[in-house]
């Protein structure tokens, strides 16, 4: 009989067993005290105890009075799942003096009492894990916990609200934060909104204080114009290489004047304006929108004379007189910084409606995104505020489609979550503008937000039309320039063809198309529809699976401003607890090479999904840094020489305890 | 069973189904015109049965794959690759049967069965097409623009696609808004026009049945076609060219509208660009839109070079 | 007036929960439960508005047990197959393969209106094609309206005397030659489960 000691000599295995009750979750169906007197018997096992409950601070003073009284050296615990009491009992034989990983946990809840109601059967099947739990523990040897220190600074990608939220609370807790957005401005989404349900706040009015706390708080560091190339690293410990596209304006200089717009040999816009969604049109020097934070102008060398032929006056520059902000020959620039966590706050992009093409999108004129129309009726936009349409009519009667690109199996299976309350503001604000009837063509309307009900009954109250059927077809009326609308409303039981001049497309969220690629960067995952994946959609929503790298916002699922924030805050607050901890503890369970087996195949450097493995140069044998591993196994079943191993879970182990259940004599 | 499969044939099996022998006969002469010319080999599926339409599926499911099932196995012993259904019926029968037997269990076990029990084999995984999309990808536009000997001096055509060839399966076209047939007729330089009901249903067997609410169905897609100054119709189905053409004098009178567009087959319009003659393409079996017909294709054929 | 006011509630011994999951098992019928309601079905259906109940309703009837209302609806013969329904639901609901099993439960229970024309003219061609193989045109439009209204042929006359024109007018009784393939095949065929 192997036995491994705590100092490394041989030492006589002395075993606690414990089997809980759990009330009667398992008393109910296992004979607890049979099972107890079952594991007296087993060789090694020196006290054998049953209780009600084990992991009550009765039950884990019991454990802990008797490794130091009977002088125990194994643990084996048989109650509940390891997902929830394994750390307990770990502790508790912490607190008696044994290394906790000397401890093996048996599921003879959720293995077993929950799940067969035959008493006899149950407790048989609970004597051969609780026997092979103990011929395994026997050969688990001390780990030790590995700690690493957590860098204090943070980095935040993205500077939408969610960046921005979580950058100020990080930032208000005393920590540097860098906030990296590749436009040129942060502000996001919401920046571009006009009003916000459910209070009809406006966006900008509440959304720039904020901006300009970001600019000036003395712990942000804002890049803008900015991307992250590449992350090396792990938790507490990334290098971060962030690389600024120049603007051709140097910010520190630019005061924002704007007099170089206005003297640019451009007299009018030519190239479509990014921020008005193409409505209205841009010079090739501009500001993306009044508000802009940094309050720096841009010049887009794609558009802009002296870039693409090198002869142009460059009134720019001429006005922008002794300031000389502008550097035509700006070049890229990048910056590596060591920060401790990063939240990821990317954001999401809006449904291409070209890809329903029975809508009319991109077809007929008078056909809007909600994100277009948005745009519309904000008082900054291309019309100024007003509902005007592509060929400067006022519209007298609109329709607002719900459910473009969402609830839809041949685009989005999932619901967008805001566009019900979106396309309800819509209907309000145009209503309000142009007096016209309103038409909104729904499924299911969805307003399950603080007020979000009562905003639906104000706007219903106000007569705006709700037609429960999603749109069949939009094609034009007989001549006149409108659009019929054909719909079965299911309320009225009839189908309807209504005319409109204008079509609203409440186009849903989806994850940034270049999702798959920025989380290879991070070493995270998305899911199966594109946004980032949390660690566990209720306890976890802001975690990933890679220790230190947060979600906030959209990035992680379509949600609205107040839960944006709400997330925001709670990865800001997750960021902050490891770095005021200081140290982050990391599971031992980690795999291990043995070099002499080590042939240097480098099978394993490939299949680690976590990148955690290299092959030494020098050595040419495989080495994984402990850090970034996360136990996962894979190298282990792969390694043909069987030179890569896992603690905790060694094959001789996993052999006894197959051992015990299937052949035990 | 024998699994031997037979040489390998070149050009198209090819499956005319019940209609393309009688009110739908015209589709087959050209489309046996139009291969001609092109120099594909054509030739007709032995014995073949009637696919079963609409009308077996609303009776019996079994006894509808069955029919299908027969088609397909004595397909099989012929060696060629692609089973040509210009009917859109037809075209959906046989591979709607393909594709239940590929994905239900059940229906294959049921359909093994049956077949064995009458001697025949099992089901190849014939490639069934459609002749729109043969055109399409097999011979493309640049070879149908070389071969162009005739050119076009009316004015444009509204293509019609109708509804099973399109949906739901769709390798013959995008489902919604097929351009393949424009483009073809585009490629021998025959202008087509917008039309936005290209695919709205032309109601089948519903003007024989009840009458009224087929001939509306009809009317409206006639009253589009003449709004978008369509000069004719250009169908791929036979019941889609029955139901637009022999009903116009109804319309006229009903609807007190004058309408007399002809209604035509996109392999007659390609084979007339091609040089194929008025009657060798089934062009006199037109009922309406005669002076139409008279005025732009029996011109006398020019021989040009289209460049 | 009086005479035209009437109950209309629905009760559930009217209802057959265990008819609508039987169906919901049919190649073809299987997402019946994830209908949403949307009524895409309807509003594409280029039918629906000459419908008793639109397509959209017939699968509410259908997924209720409803099993009477659904089978005598006008509906499911109005259906022309052209599956715009099926291609535009955002729930991939086959709404014609649907259609397609509710025809043959109503033929089958012999639930539709004597001499209505679309399953007289269902059933001939089936025993047209049952025996001969194949289906000629001329010969099944003469029966279909003999059977369900003979003076429909004078409606007929003037594009039947455009077919002779026209020589699409066949009168060839159309037939296979290797009959006894097709009989043996469907000699026993049956609703496929």
């Amino acid at each position: 009989m192997e036995v491994r000691g705590e100092n490394g000599k041989d030492q006589e295995i002395r075993i606690g067993v414990y089997v809980c009750h759990c009330g009667t979750n398992i008393a109910g169906t296992i004979d607890v005290a049979r099972l107890a007197a079952f594991a007296a018997r087993l060789p090694g096992v020196v006290v054998a105890r049953d209780y009600k409950y084990m992991c009550s601070d009765p039950g884990q003073e019991l454990i802990r009075q008797d490794i130091v009284e009977h002088r125990l050296n194994r643990l084996v615990v048989a109650a509940c799942s390891p997902n929830l009491h394994e750390a307990t009992f770990r502790h508790a034989a912490a607190k008696g003096g044994m290394n906790p990983f000397l401890y093996q946990m048996v599921n003879i809840r959720e293995h077993d009492a929950w799940v067969h109601p035959d008493r006899r059967a149950a407790t048989e099947k609970a004597e051969d894990l609780l026997r092979a739990a103990v011929r395994r523990v026997r050969l688990h040897r001390p780990l030790q916990l590995r700690s690493v220190p957590i860098h204090p600074d943070v980095l935040v990608v993205g500077g939408g609200i969610a960046g921005i939220h979580a950058a100020l609370t990080v930032a208000n807790a005393g920590k540097r934060v860098y906030l990296v957005e590749r436009e040129p401005t942060i502000g996001g989404h919401m920046a571009m909104f006009d009003k916000t349900f459910p209070t009809l706040d406006c966006a900008a009015c509440i959304l720039t204080p904020k901006m300009t706390a970001v600019k000036a708080h003395p712990n942000i560091t804002l890049w803008t114009m900015s991307e992250v190339v590449a992350v090396d690293g792990f938790v507490g410990n990334y290098r971060v290489t962030v690389r600024h596209k120049p603007r051709y304006v140097i910010e520190e200089l630019c005061v924002g004047c704007m007099e170089c717009i206005d003297a640019c040999v451009f007299k009018q816009g030519k190239a479509p304006d990014e921020f008005n969604l193409g409505l209205s049109k841009r010079k090739p020097i501009y500001l993306p929108f009044p508000q802009a934070v940094p309050q720096v102008v841009v010049i887009d060398p794609e558009t802009c004379i002296e870039f693409k032929t090198g002869k142009c006056k460059k009134t720019c520059i001429e006005a922008c007189g002794e300031r000389n902000a502008i550097d035509l020959h700006q070049p890229e620039r990048f910056d590596t910084i060591e920060v401790g966590t990063i939240i990821l706050a990317t954001g999401f992009e809006t449904f291409d409606a070209r890809r329903v093409p029975y809508y009319g999108y991109g077809v007929y004129p008078n056909v809007y995104t909600s994100l277009e129309v948005e745009r519309l009726v904000n008082a900054s936009g291309p019309t100024a505020g007003e509902v005007i349409l592509r060929d400067g009519r006022k519209p007298q009667t609109v329709g607002i489609v719900h459910c473009v690109g969402s609830r839809d199996e041949h685009t989005n299976r999932y619901c967008s979550r805001v566009c019900c309350m979106y396309s309800l503001k819509l209907a309000h604000l145009i209503k309000e503008k142009t007096h016209a009837e309103v038409y909104n063509f729904y499924i299911d309307m969805r307003t399950p937000g603080k007020a979000f009900e009562e905003f639906y009954n104000r706007v219903a109250e106000e007569g705006v039309h709700f037609v429960r059927g999603k749109v069949a077809d939009i094609y034009p009326a007989d001549g006149d320039g409108r659009l019929t609308v054909q719909v079965e409303d299911t309320l009225l039981g009839a189908v309807r063809k209504i005319p409109v001049d204008m079509v609203v497309l409440s186009v849903g969220l989806e994850g940034r198309h270049d999702a798959s690629d920025v989380r290879r960067l991070f070493r995270i995952s998305c899911s199966e529809e594109g946004f980032f994946l949390e660690r566990h959609p209720k306890l976890a929503p802001v975690s990933t699976f890679t220790d230190g790298i947060f979600l906030a916002g959209c990035c992680q699922g379509p949600k609205d401003i107040p839960d944006t924030v709400a997330q925001a805050g709670a990865a800001a607050a997750e960021a902050l607890a490891l770095i005021d901890n200081g140290r982050i503890e990391l599971e031992p369970n980690t795999a291990y090479i043995v070099e002499e087996y080590c042939s240097g195949c480098g099978v394993c450097v490939s299949l680690c999904p976590y990148q955690a493995i290299s092959l030494s140069a020098e050595t040419r044998k495989s080495q994984i840094n402990e850090v970034l591993c996360k136990g996962c196994g894979t190298c282990v079943a792969a390694c043909p020489s069987g030179s890569a191993r896992q603690n905790l879970f060694e094959d001789d182990e996993i052999f006894e305890e197959l051992e015990a259940v299937l052949a035990p004599c | 069973m024998s699994h031997d499969a037979p040489p390998r044939r070149r050009g198209y099996l090819y499956f005319p189904g019940c209609s393309l022998k009688a009110t739908g006969v015209a589709y087959e002469e050209s489309l046996q015109e139009l291969f001609r010319l092109l120099e594909i080999s054509l030739e007709e599926l032995e014995d073949w049965n009637c696919c079963g339409a609409t009308a077996y599926m609303s009776i019996d499911e079994g006894a509808a794959f069955l029919l299908s099932a027969r088609n397909l196995s004595l397909a099989r012993r012929t060696g060629f690759r692609d089973l040509l259904a210009p009917c859109s019926a037809c075209y959906l029968a046989l591979k709607k049967t393909q594709d239940y037997v590929q994905r239900h269990p059940t229906v294959r076990e049921e359909i093994t069965g049956s077949l064995r029990r009458a001697g025949l084999e099992e089901l190849d995984s014939i490639r069934v097409r459609h002749p729109l999309e043969v055109l399409y990808h097999d011979v493309g536009l640049e070879r149908l623009r070389e071969r162009v000997v005739r050119r076009w001096r009316g004015g444009p055509l509204a293509c019609y696609y109708g509804c099973q060839a399109v949906r739901p399966y769709d390798e013959v076209d995008v489902p919604y808004n097929p351009t393949r047939m424009d483009e073809l007729l585009e490629a021998v330089g025959v202008p087509t026009v917008d039309f936005a009901l290209k695919t709205k249903c032309c109601g089948g067997s519903l003007t024989g049945t009840i009458h009224e609410v087929g001939l509306r169905l009809n009317y409206i897609l006639l009253k589009e076609a003449a709004r978008k100054g369509a000069e004719a119709i250009v169908t791929i189905c036979p019941l889609c060219q029955f139901n637009l053409d022999a009903y116009q004098a109804e319309i006229r009178r009903s609807a007190r509208e004058p309408v007399d567009l002809p209604i035509l087959y996109f392999t007659q319009v390609l084979g007339w660009a091609l040089g194929g003659e008025f009657k060798a393409l089934g062009l006199h079996r037109a009922i309406s839109g005669g002076p139409f017909l008279k005025r732009w294709f029996t011109a006398r054929a020019e021989v040009e070079t289209y460049v | 007036m009086l005479e035209l006011i009437r109950r209309k509630m629905k009760f559930q011994r009217e209802a057959d929960p265990n008819w609508a999951v039987e169906l919901g098992k049919r190649p073809g019928c299987e997402r019946i439960f994830a209908c949403i309601q949307c009524g895409t079905c309807s509003g594409t259906c280029p039918l629906s508005i000459y419908m008793d109940f639109t397509p959209r309703k017939i699968i509410a009837l259908v997924r209720e047990g409803f099993r009477n209302d659904a089978l005598s609806s006008q509906t499911i013969w109005l259906c022309a197959s052209c599956y715009s329904c099926a291609v535009h639901c955002p729930q991939n609901v086959r709404i014609t393969e649907v259609m397609y099993v509710l025809k043959r439960e109503a033929i089958k229970h012999h639930l539709y209106p004597k001499r209505f024309p679309i399953p007289v003219l269902a059933q001939e061609f089936y025993e047209m094609v049952r025996r001969r193989g194949r289906n000629s045109e001329f010969w099944l439009v003469l029966r279909m309206a003999l059977k369900t209204s003979p003076l429909s042929l004078l409606r007929l006359a003037r594009p039947g005397w455009e077919l002779i024109r026209t020589g699409r007018l066949s009168l060839r009784r159309e037939r296979v030659r290797r009959g006894f393939e097709l009989e043996r095949e469907l000699a026993s065929t049956r609703e496929v489960i």
